[in-house]
């Protein structure tokens, strides 16, 4: 064996060393390119339709002219839809997460289903608005309404909660379990009185960011026939609806600045709904997290 | 071999209780002659020497301690270490007897012996004997020889019996050769001991090897 | 040594996990108010011949079994035997302490709880915390989370949540592997204190631990097929001081492989 001193591992040292700077600052550049160019995009936003943000754009049905039209029937129109496609997918998500992570063996076919619900995660959403316009609006008869909107941005949303579910189920340690089973627990009974408790902020996670993506959903809406103007609140669930990427879409398309204008300001609101569901998603997190071991 | 460590010192403590062996043996041989031969200082050596057999015994016995509190032996390994906790009090009391017989000697001081002493040196070695065969089946860990050992204790028993009834007998006879012929009586008794305590080596040897007592070893080895 | 009914019994147990037989032909006899060790090498067998008592290999959908497993004379896998009935008769006690992240008073209410208890559930708790010497020591928070116990009460708490659905049996996986010395000595104590009410089975790797706190061992061992076989069983005393098979003697003497 040939000896091997010191001198032979600090040769090349001052190269290693470059290299490593030399990577740290190209991340480093990668930050800054993607943080840069949404910081462009919000001032952009901000100098467009910062005027326009205000309690009258919020209670004003859309109108003809530029400076009178509001969001109102648009932004209530989306927060039905997301209780509605909220409750459907977390009822469906989290029966189906339970029934997978602890009644469903290893049998291949399951393995199947598994793979397979993380690939509709993948699914483009106008996929998603053809099948609800097939069975929610057409089959089901359920009209072009708030319920057959929601329910079809539930099913879209479906494999992400049954995603996050499931992860959050698997994270309760195996140990919980057995101590439930050893005491004569039932698999019902480990399950209300332990594993879901356990799994909720995990759950609730999945769910807030399922909601966001809901919210922020356009084509599925527009196939199951969401309206762009709505001039009244919606007072069923089987009335007529908008929603905000609706409006905002459709505002973009106009030729007058006017309604540029509204479209940024929409733009905003839809921001800060996101931000305050996502800040109520980590703050639920942590009131609900089991206390620290120790 | 996993345990190489704690095997190493198992086996330098049977060396060291070989070696106890030694010295008591030769504490034996030394006082019996110095006693046939009237050698004052053979004998006072003997009495003397003593030390050095209780030291080593007092050394055995804190090395198989030492053992058992940092290596938590089970089995075989605890009952070895047991066993030579054991021998190595059958040996130092061996080796008081040789002490004993030493003394004795020194008492007698410049008087002729009662009558010559034959059968006590018959004794004498049937004992080293005894004890000599009693480890070299601790050695070999074989339990017929020590059950060998075991009935061999009669033979000294036989000759024990035959030097008191003499003894006793000239006693009887000459009433002024009391004291004298007493002398002898204690030795012929140390003598009977020393064989006693080589059966007990062999008794913990049968024991170390089978866990068991020399009754459950069959008579025929 | 009286003769003694015994609690359970296995008889020419094997067990498989699919098609992989993992132990063969165990027949056994645990006798009622004892401690019986189950000692043997990682991946003899052990953990999975304690899991068939509770029917705890049932999680395992793989785990099938041949030959019979009796609880007071009854077959546990008898094809009317619910699995969750026979749990709360025979405890079980885990490997690292498992407490809910409930409270401390909750932890031990859990099992009389879900097996619908309707006596006094507060005198109920304290019994079985005083029963595991934890009562003194927690009197004044039960109301606080088990997970801010140390590792040696929350053992203690499992023990007592056990305990608390009045089993006759309390299986134990090596439960003291994750404590420290003084509070496996703790564990070890109240092991003894148990077996004057309950018959106890524990599993350990840790033979200082089975020579101090069984009555009996059985030592298992895998083959070279890697299918483990009961090779010894008997008295602790006898097993530790003076053991019959030679494999036996290799492993507790530490001379094993």
């Amino acid at each position: 064996m040939a000896a091997i001193g010191p001198t032979e591992f600090t040769q090349g040292m001052a190269r290693r060393k470059w290299r490593g700077r030399a990577f740290h600052g190209l991340c480093l550049l990668a930050v800054v390119m993607a943080l840069g160019m949404l910081a462009v995009l919000l001032i952009y936003l901000v100098l467009q339709g910062w005027a326009r943000v205000n309690w009258e754009f919020l209670t004003s049905f859309p109108s003809r002219h530029p400076e009178q039209a509001g969001i109102h029937s648009a932004l209530l129109g989306s927060i039905y839809l997301v209780i509605i496609a909220g409750f459907v997918a977390f009822v469906l998500g989290v029966g189906a997460a339970i029934y997978l992570e602890e009644y469903a063996g290893r049998h291949w076919i399951n393995r199947v289903i598994q793979v397979n619900i993380s690939n509709l995660a993948g699914v483009p959403s106008i996929v998603y608005g053809l099948l609800g316009l097939e069975i929610f609006v057409r089959s089901l008869g359920l009209g072009k309404s708030l319920l057959a909107g929601g329910f079809t941005l539930g099913l879209l949303v479906l494999p992400i909660i049954i995603i996050a579910a499931e992860e959050a189920i698997k994270a309760v340690p195996s140990s919980v379990r057995e101590g439930a089973y050893g005491l004569g627990a039932t698999r019902w009974q480990t399950i209300w009185h332990l594993v879901l408790p356990q799994a909720f902020p995990g759950i609730l996670t999945g769910m807030i960011l399922a909601s966001s993506r809901a919210i922020g959903e356009t084509a599925p809406l527009i196939v199951v026939g969401a309206l762009a103007f709505v001039p009244f609140t919606p007072d069923s669930p089987f009335s007529r609806f908008s929603a905000l990427p609706i409006q905002i879409f459709n505002w973009t398309a106009r030729p007058q600045a006017g309604f540029h204008e509204a479209a940024a300001a929409g733009i905003i609101v839809l921001l800060v709904v996101l931000l305050a569901m996502n800040a109520a998603a980590v703050i639920l997190r942590n009131k609900f997290q089991s206390p620290p071991e120790g | 071999m996993v345990r190489a460590d704690f095997n190493r010192s198992l086996d330098q403590l049977q060396e060291d209780l070989l070696s106890l062996g030694d010295l008591v043996e030769q504490a034996i041989i030394k006082s019996m002659n110095a006693l046939e031969e009237r050698d004052l200082t053979a004998s006072f050596e003997v009495v003397h020497d003593d030390d050095q057999i209780n030291e080593k015994r007092f050394r055995l016995e804190e090395d198989s301690i030492d053992l058992i509190a940092t290596q938590q032996p089970l089995a075989t390994d605890l009952r070895s270490l047991i066993v030579v906790l054991h021998i190595a009090v059958e040996l130092e009391r061996m080796g008081d007897y040789a002490e004993g017989i030493g003394k004795i000697s020194l008492m007698i001081g410049d008087e002729p012996l009662f009558k010559p002493i034959e059968e006590l040196r018959h004794m004498s070695v049937h004992a080293r004997d005894m004890l000599r065969r009693s480890l070299k089946a601790l050695v070999d860990r074989d339990t017929a020889a020590a059950r060998q050992v075991w009935d061999d204790d009669d033979r000294v028993d036989r000759l024990y019996d035959e030097v008191c009834r003499e003894l006793f007998a000239g006693m009887a006879r000459e009433p002024q050769t009391i004291e004298r012929a007493t002398h002898l009586l204690w030795v012929a008794h140390d003598l009977e001991r020393m064989a006693d305590r080589a059966t007990n080596i062999a008794e913990r040897v049968i024991f170390l090897v089978t866990g068991g007592q020399v009754d459950d070893i069959d008579e025929s080895g | 040594m009286q003769p003694s009914e015994p609690i359970l019994q296995t008889k020419n147990l094997n067990v498989y996990y699919g098609a992989k037989r993992v132990v063969t032909d165990v027949t056994l006899d645990f006798v009622r108010n004892r401690i019986t060790a189950i000692i043997g090498p990682s991946g003899c067998g052990k953990s999975t011949l304690l899991r068939c008592f509770n029917r705890m290999n049932d999680l395992i959908p793989s785990a099938t079994i041949t030959g019979q497993v009796l609880f007071e004379g009854q077959d546990l896998y008898a094809p009317d035997v619910d699995p969750t009935e026979i749990r709360y008769q025979i405890g079980m006690v885990f490997q690292r302490p498992n407490p809910f992240p409930k409270t401390i008073f909750d932890n031990v209410a859990f099992g009389p709880r879900i097996n619908g208890f309707r006596g006094d559930l507060p005198e109920l708790v304290e019994m079985s915390l005083r029963r595991t010497a934890l009562w003194e020591e927690v009197k004044d928070r039960l109301k606080t989370s088990a997970l801010a116990l140390s590792g040696g009460q929350q053992q203690r708490l499992c023990i007592a949540r056990a305990l608390a659905v009045e089993p006759k049996v309390i299986l134990m996986d090596e439960p003291c592997s994750s404590l420290d010395p003084i509070a496996t000595l703790a564990v070890e104590d109240l092991m003894r204190e148990l077996s004057q009410d309950y018959s106890i089975v524990i599993v350990t790797h840790n033979m200082q631990q089975a020579a101090r706190v069984s009555d009996q061992t059985a030592f298992l061992m895998a083959s070279q097929e890697r299918i483990g076989e009961l090779i010894e069983f008997g008295e602790s005393r006898q097993i530790f001081t003076n053991p019959q098979d030679e494999r036996t003697e290799a492993y507790i003497t530490g001379r094993f492989g």
